[in-house]
């Protein structure tokens, strides 16, 4: 298994970067994982991650849909807040693995 | 993981209407918009159902002669059953729900997923005019009605891909 060291932890880690232990996860780690992939973290990004954080945590399968249920932000939004491959990014920044959902 | 030759762009023709037709190529659209990819979807034919109105949220699934199709339990469904009133609604209900309970979403909320990425949605300027459509009979997520020469057009460019689904 890999690790890697964000704002001075080390953490377990995939080979594409995932995390392997959600519970190791930090709001200061979240921010420099965003910051590699060229992503400054605001409020509104915390928000977003907290959602799909406890998603995960509950056990439920994270889609791109379940972000417009979310009532935090609609799903135009969240691709501007993770521009690109924006679940693929947000996951990874919130330490839960990466999303095994085709929609 | 860098791959050498990643695609940028998929450009996605649907030309039926069939639940299963239109939902493959909204699945692989969306899936595309998802990985950042560039996307365009092309709708013709019978396709075009999808992205009208008042048809896109009412698509029905074939019931004759679709030897893949299955009763619940697992045996075949003889086409002769396919001829029964109300099967075909039957089924298509089935398929909607089956395919709820797995959060695919209806066609219309699907386009908003779609365009909500910046993924675009385009109609055949031939068919159109063959199935009398007007441009408001069109979804608002239509960017545009295209010849098959502008959707050649809009096509181009380095690591894109034209898929016929």
């Amino acid at each position: 298994m890999a690790q890697k060291t964000y704002a001075g932890v080390t953490v377990d880690v995939n080979e594409e970067g995932y995390f392997t232990d959600p519970s190791q996860w930090t709001k200061e780690i979240a921010a420099e994982i965003a910051k590699d992939e060229g992503i400054t973290l605001t409020d509104q990004h915390f928000a977003i991650i907290e959602f799909l954080r406890n998603r995960h945590l509950g056990g439920e399968a994270l889609s791109i849909r379940s972000i417009n249920h979310s009532g935090i932000i609609d799903v135009k939004t969240f691709y501007q807040l993770f521009p690109g491959a924006p679940l693929k990014k947000a996951t990874k920044i919130a330490g839960i693995p990466k999303p095994a959902s085709c929609i | 993981m860098e791959q050498k030759y990643p695609i940028k762009k998929v450009n996605i023709i649907c030309a039926k209407g069939a639940i299963e037709d239109v939902y493959a190529t909204l699945v692989m659209g969306n899936g595309a918009v998802m990985e950042g990819i560039e996307t365009n979807l092309f709708f013709t034919f019978f396709g075009l159902d999808a992205i009208v109105k008042s048809r896109m949220d009412k698509l029905h699934t074939g019931v004759v002669g679709n030897p893949a199709l299955r009763l619940p339990g697992g045996l075949r469904m003889p086409t002769l059953l396919g001829v029964i009133p109300g099967m075909e609604a039957f089924t298509s209900w089935m398929m909607k729900k089956q395919m709820g309970q797995l959060d695919i979403p209806p066609v219309s909320e699907f386009l908003d997923l779609i365009t909500a990425g910046g993924g675009k949605i385009y109609a055949c300027k031939l068919a159109m005019d063959m199935f009398k459509f007007k441009k408001e009979d069109l979804s608002e997520h239509v960017s545009g009605v295209l010849t098959v020469g502008e959707f050649y057009e809009k096509a181009g460019g380095e690591g894109s891909q034209i898929i016929f689904t």
